[in-house]
């Protein structure tokens, strides 16, 4: 293992039993995270994320496979894990009767951080935060940015070189969330931090230097998001019919079409090649009295290649 | 070690100072019902409402009564003709009980048998037994004065007669109101100590894990002891609160005077706290969610009282159903506070159940400490 990786997992397997048997929601990932970068684990509801993460952090126990960060083994280096390792839960998992200010205190205090140094590094979080106005306000009337903040802050106060960020901005509002991702981007430049973070937008992705692509507990792709969107094959054309029920079922059928997804009122088509299948499937179209608006060749982003990717191992399965 | 101890224990204070309400609650609610109980069970044995049907209205049978209605247990509410009308009165439930004195009843204490019927509404057992019992004794009392009387007046007609002029079979050394909650109060003071350790326990990990905020804490570098010993630590404080609020309104309200050594009894009270303390543990790592905490709480503490001797004596229980009450710290308690408390003893005649106690305390915190879980499956 080289010093430059993170956080590592090889073939690993979390089964849960349940009384219907056992379900495998981690199922043999390997990934690897480098010093100093994103890592996106992307994923749909259920895709096994959180579930992941708790694994490598060794809060669940593994069903088989390795884990590890730093190099430290997830399950028998635990106490070395959290000593350098923050985490924010998914659901805001900060006791909610405590106070902003109590609230890192505790976990600085927990965290064994000297006196002088909290006296330093606490007001500073909270500024960075934005939540230097609302020390004495208890955790549980925050709002719902305010609380994922809060819950970095809380885990920035020891000063580990990785944070694991599990959906940080599940239930925040746009403004905060881009809030969020830029206090992401300060910690990553300023301290090079190495972030790893769960989540199911595709916009969030875009801004990691790698990602993970998690599907039903596995993962079926990983890279930096321009090489993910590179593996979906043909190029894509996007337009609005008239008709949109049968115009897709239309398309669907033609030749040289790869794949169709749905996107608001509009039809996005992977096709082999642009110029031709385009003229055709306007002819296609026309010919049923479908008129459609606003056709032309787009970059694939992140959703079209994830939904195309999941389609794809979905077919397999 | 000892600075995440104290980071866990500040921040459980912190939290329960917080909850002013609940913190009011766990500190008054033994208390209140100590009053209550304390009031409900000496109210029942005293006072019961009787019927009498005194059929022969004699000074025998004033006396009688008289001397029933002396002993404080017994009020006199209504007077009948017939044993009939007395039944009548109890199934009506007007009355609890009824004496039913027959004809010419001087005449038959002169020859010495003569029997006053009790007649008592068995529904009630606390009622029946004391009714019972007081009744029983006070006939005794009665008999024996009567025959003093006599000896006085006729020193030989007596000194012939074998047999007492009134009938009291049993003999009970009975001395009422008083005895009954010097009984109760000891035992009392066990039971609410426990489950109030208990449950504040349970509740406090339970919680925990319920809205979500264990997650947090377990991948901080607290160990799951420094957790448990965190946690347990303002609950402790409360229970000391609460076992000297007990004792303090037992002993100052209910006048059960504290025969022994107070601090040799505070000791292993705190001692006892710690058995309840490690239950909670145990109940809130096996329950997922408050209401399943709370649950095994109330079968515990129903199981605890009725086997753990608080109510019926464990002597006369069945060997298998008296080893099952070994599982109740309440069991060796209630021997210790009723020793200490009421009859003063000292630690030499209670080490058997001093020594069980601390047994129970390290078994029960040694599984605590492993169920208590590391991880979140
Ligand atoms: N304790 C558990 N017992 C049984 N099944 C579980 C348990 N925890 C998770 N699962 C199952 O494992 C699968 C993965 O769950 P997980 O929470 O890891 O997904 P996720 O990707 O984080 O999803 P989300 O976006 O909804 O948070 C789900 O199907 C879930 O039902
Ligand atoms: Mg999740």
């Amino acid at each position: 293992m080289t010093e430059r990786i993170v956080i590592c997992t090889q073939e690993l397997v979390k089964q849960f039993n349940t009384r219907g048997g056992t379900v495998a929601a981690v199922d043999g990932i390997d990934l690897q995270v480098r010093r100093g970068e994103t890592f996106g684990l992307i994923g749909p509801d259920g895709a096994g994320k959180t579930t992941a993460t708790r694994v490598i952090l060794g809060l669940l126990r593994r069903t088989d496979g390795r884990s590890s960060i730093l190099g430290h083994d997830s399950m028998d280096d635990t106490y070395a894990i959290r000593a350098c390792v923050g985490y924010v839960a998914q659901q805001f998992a900060l006791p909610g009767d405590m106070t902003v200010m109590e609230n890192i205190r505790f976990f600085a205090n927990v965290h064994r951080v000297g006196r002088k140094e909290r006296r330093q590094r606490i007001p500073k979080l909270l500024e960075f935060a934005g939540l230097d106005g609302f020390t004495s306000r208890p955790a549980r009337l925050l709002s719902g940015g305010m609380k994922k903040k809060l819950a970095l802050a809380c885990s920035l106060v020891h000063q580990p070189q990785v944070v694991m960020l599990d959906e940080p901005t599940l239930g925040v509002d746009p403004v905060s969330r881009r809030e969020f991702w830029n206090l992401l981007g300060i910690l990553r430049a300023e301290r090079e931090l190495t972030i790893f973070v769960c989540t199911p937008y595709m916009d969030e992705a875009e801004r990691c230097n790698r990602v993970g692509l998690m599907y039903r507990g596995k993962l079926i792709a990983h890279g930096t998001p321009a090489e993910v969107k590179g593996l979906v094959p043909g190029r894509l054309i996007e337009f609005t019919p008239s008709d949109f029920d049968r115009a897709m079922a239309l398309v669907t059928g033609l030749e040289g079409v790869l794949e169709v997804q749905t996107y608001g009122l509009m039809l996005h088509v992977f096709v082999d090649e642009t110029a031709t299948r385009q003229q055709e499937i306007q002819c296609a179209l026309s010919a049923q009295g479908i008129t459609c608006k606003g056709m032309g060749e787009i970059e694939p982003g992140m959703e079209e290649a994830f939904i195309g990717l999941v389609r794809r191992a979905r077919d397999s399965q | 070690m000892l600075l995440r101890i104290w980071a866990v224990i500040q921040k459980e204070f912190i939290q329960t100072f917080r909850d002013r309400r609940t913190l009011a609650i766990q500190l008054a609610m033994p208390m209140i019902q100590l009053f209550l109980f304390g009031y409900a069970i000496s109210m029942s044995v005293d006072h019961i409402p009787t019927a009498v049907a005194d059929q022969s209205l004699d000074a025998a049978s004033h006396g009688y009564v008289n001397a029933m209605v002396a002993s404080g247990y017994f009020d006199v509410v209504m007077y009948v003709a017939s044993h009939h009308d007395v039944l009548d009165a109890i199934d009506k439930g007007r009355v609890q009980a009824g004496i039913v004195i027959p004809p010419g009843f001087d005449a038959l204490v002169e020859r010495g048998d003569a029997q006053a019927l009790l007649l008592v509404n068995g529904e009630d057992l606390f009622t029946s037994q004391s009714a019972y019992n007081a009744a029983t004794s006070v006939a005794k009392a009665h008999a024996i004065s009567i025959l003093m009387e006599k000896a006085t007046c006729a020193p030989l007609a007596a000194a012939s007669q074998s047999t007492l002029p009134l009938d009291a079979r049993i003999r009970i050394l009975y001395n009422p109101n008083q005895d009954d909650l010097w009984f109760i109060i000891p035992g009392m003071l066990a039971m609410l100590l426990q489950v109030q350790s208990i449950t504040l326990t349970a509740a406090a990990v339970v919680r925990e894990r319920e809205v979500g905020t264990i997650e947090q804490l377990l991948v901080t570098p607290i160990r799951p002891a420094e957790l448990m010993l965190g946690k347990v630590t303002p609950n402790i404080l409360i229970s000391i609160i609460n076992l000297l609020t007990i004792l303090g309104l037992g002993v100052y309200w209910f006048n059960v005077p504290f025969q022994g050594d107070f601090w040799l009894f505070l000791w292993l009270a705190f001692m006892y706290v710690f058995s309840g303390l490690g239950l909670g543990l145990l109940i809130s790592t096996v329950s997922q969610n408050q209401r399943q905490a709370l649950q095994l709480i109330g079968m515990f503490t129903i199981v605890g009282v009725v086997l753990g001797g608080f109510i019926f004596p464990r002597y006369a229980m069945p060997p298998l159903i008296r080893i099952a009450g070994n599982l109740f710290p309440l069991t060796y308690f209630i021997p210790i506070s009723r020793g200490i408390i009421t009859k003063g003893v000292g630690i030499e005649s209670l080490w058997e159940q001093v020594a069980a106690l601390f047994t129970y305390i390290i078994v029960i915190m040694f599984f605590a400490s492993r169920a208590f879980k590391q991880g979140l499956d």
